[in-house]
């Protein structure tokens, strides 16, 4: 019948072209490993350290630490219970280490994904060519499904919390980039014009303006950034991340039901305290440049 | 005409054109075609049409028009938020095209300051730390930046107001935010690109009447933007006014109340109250009583409605006009008054 069969290249090409890739990527590998292990030893170094302070700091410290800062974002003391509660229920079941753990891959790699994903979003806003550029990259980040960049992570670094971080970083940072380039962008151009008409330089207007102004929206960014980076956790901890992530994956492997219910809601919890803080500080940011001419 | 170097602003052969190639628009424009036809050949918006205008230190210049008509493009021009596409700009002495990006901004901080129609407030700052946002951005810092910020809000009359947010206050007190921003730069030229527009009339009239008492100290140079003839007439010492990119009559407010230049202007003004904006001056002949006492007084500067007024309550038929020295100066007789009040 016509168009049954798609007109495919031929197998052996098929085969070539795989195999070259594979075997330079390898060559590749195999020649730059140990430099690039070298290049993103300060990140094992950031990891380890956080780790540390997460893992053996006394647990009273770390929750009243987690509600100091869930007060100081929010101001409302229904957050802070909540995260109270949060951790006291995950110490009880058992899961203290791994959360603490899971806790410190977040903060790191969150750190690190507005660290790289700021400046790119602000230099995406002040060039259309820029985000021309920019936009099809990170299309291709969201939408790639994440175990196909495990891959060549792997293969780089081997197996290991810095690969994991790595992942976990190139998931979870594009919605930085994009929403601080859209906040940056979607700033009143009034009150950009009256900056440049008060002699503010473009360091000035950033700092003062542009940042300021987009803050709302960058704490969208950053609050989607941890979901998406816990969202990688059960998928990171394969290359070797622990925490909350290492017992799902057990219980898929064993059938262990009530192993991974009880991990995954303490994902789940830690998802919806860290949601509650950043938008909670979002809103707080929102108050007095949201409502423009309404009362307050 | 004052010469250049005494003027404040002196602009010489100003082209704006907005589209795609401005500066064939600017050939077609001198072969004396229409900003019509060019619009719909090449697309291009001829904003501004050889402007020249001269404007005198320490007065209110007012330009005048309509929707569209170029007011805020050619406003824009005396700071450089808007280049042209051709023509000379000197601004105090300066010619503002040959600074370079940073000359600009420095030239901006120190000799100019701006008031804009949405008062475009950082909402994100208190009321103080909005007046003090473009002392903040000098290089090197302003040290009594707050003292100054302070003393503008107390002149301003928004005193005790300094903690607030913008979006706290109304419409009105926020222009005053606004007008303390741009007086705290201590600039000598003050551009307000319709001010007052978005107010309501009764707090419009509040804000024209603090700028006028502000003006009487300040003796800065100010172009004051607005579509409206009241408030041109009442706060214009200098009025120009525009239509389609161009200017078509400059003047006094007696000059264009009494003496349109057009068909356009005479439109304009014949709906406006004369009586309130002409002055006796305007219909007064020379004071022919000798030294006679004269009776009914008035002194120069009154309004033609005020001394209609007081020819009507004592039942006479003209007034007798006193200068400085309350000497008499002329005299005003009730037929030229009515004469020129109603037309
Ligand atoms: N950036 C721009 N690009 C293209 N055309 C523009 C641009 N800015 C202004 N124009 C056009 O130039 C003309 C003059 O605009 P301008 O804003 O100076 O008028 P205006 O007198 O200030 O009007 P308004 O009272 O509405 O503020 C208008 O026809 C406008 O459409
Ligand atoms: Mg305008």
């Amino acid at each position: 019948m016509f168009g049954k069969d798609f007109p495919q290249l031929n197998d052996d090409l098929l085969r070539a072209i795989k195999q070259t890739v594979d075997q330079s990527f390898l060559n590749f590998t195999r020649s730059y490993g140990d430099t690039i292990e070298w290049i993103f030893s300060p990140l094992a170094f950031l990891l380890n350290a956080s780790e540390r302070m997460f893992t053996n700091a006394p647990w009273p410290v770390v929750i009243a630490a987690c509600v100091l800062v869930a007060w100081l974002a929010t101001r409302k003391l229904s957050v802070c219970l909540f995260v109270a509660s949060t951790l006291v229920l995950i110490g009880l079941f058992d899961m203290w280490e791994n959360t603490m753990k899971t806790l410190s891959m977040i903060l790191v790699s969150t750190l690190i994904a507005i660290v790289a994903g700021l400046p790119i979003g602000v230099l995406m806003a002040r060039s259309d060519r820029v985000q021309r550029a920019i936009n099809p990259l990170l299309d291709v980040m969201q939408t790639m499904p994440s175990f196909v960049y495990l891959i060549p992570v792997v293969m780089l670094l081997g197996i290991g919390r810095v690969p994991g971080l790595i992942a976990v970083v190139i998931y979870a940072v594009p919605p930085m980039i994009r929403l601080t380039n859209l906040g940056i962008r979607t700033v009143d151009a009034d009150i950009l014009e009256a900056s440049d008409a008060f002699g503010a330089s473009h360091s000035q207007k950033l700092w003062t303006v542009q940042l300021p102004l987009a803050m709302p929206s960058i704490m969208a960014g950053v609050n989607q950034t941890v979901m998406m980076a816990l969202a990688m956790v059960v998928i990171a901890s394969m290359i070797g991340v622990q925490g909350l992530g290492q017992p799902v994956l057990r219980a898929i492997n064993s059938q262990y039901f009530t192993l991974g219910i009880f991990n995954g809601l303490a994902i789940v919890g830690i998802a919806m305290a860290i949601d509650r803080i950043t938008q909670g500080y979002g809103a707080r940011l929102q108050k007095h440049i949201g409502a423009q001419n309404g009362s307050r | 005409m004052a010469p250049d170097n005494l003027c404040s602003i002196a602009v010489t052969s100003l082209y704006k054109i907005y589209g795609p190639d401005p500066d064939k628009s600017i050939d077609l424009l001198r072969d004396g075609v229409t900003k019509e036809e060019i619009l719909k050949r090449t697309n291009n918006v001829v904003a501004l049409n050889d402007v020249n205008i001269r404007i005198p230190s320490g007065s209110i210049q007012v330009i005048m028009g309509l929707s569209g008509s170029g007011k805020s493009t050619l406003v824009r021009h005396f700071n450089r938020l808007i280049d042209p596409t051709e023509g000379s700009l000197i601004v105090n002495g300066v010619d503002v095209m040959s600074l370079s990006p940073a000359e600009l901004q420095r030239f901006r901080s120190y000799q100019t300051a701006m008031v804009f129609q949405r008062f475009a407030l950082l909402p994100h700052r208190t009321v103080l730390d909005n007046v003090i946002y473009g002392l903040s951005l000098r290089r090197p810092h302003v040290r009594d930046a707050v003292d100054r910020g302070m003393t503008w809000l107390k002149r301003v009359g928004l005193e005790g107001y300094e903690k607030r947010y913008p979006s706290q206050l109304s419409g009105g007190m926020q222009q005053r935010v606004g007008l303390a921003r741009a007086l705290a730069m201590d600039a000598p030229l003050l551009l307000m690109d319709e001010a007052f527009s978005a107010l309501d009339p009764i707090i419009r009239v509040d804000m024209q009447n603090i700028l006028l008492k502000l003006q009487k100290d300040l003796r800065k140079t100010i172009v004051f933007i607005t579509h409206d003839l009241d408030e041109a007439l009442r706060l214009g010492d200098q009025i120009a006014i525009v239509k389609s990119g161009e200017i078509v009559q400059q003047g006094t407010a007696e000059q264009i109340l009494t003496k349109p230049a057009t068909d356009y202007v005479k439109s304009f003004v014949g709906e406006v109250n004369r009586g309130r904006y002409l002055r006796v001056e305007a219909g007064m002949v020379p004071w022919v009583g000798g030294t006679t006492r004269p009776g009914l007084t008035v002194p120069l500067g009154t309004t033609l409605e005020a001394a209609l007024k007081t020819m009507a309550e004592h039942e006479t038929a003209s007034v007798c006009v006193l200068d400085e020295r309350e000497s008499p100066a002329g005299t005003l007789h009730l037929k030229a008054a009515i004469a020129l009040t109603v037309r």
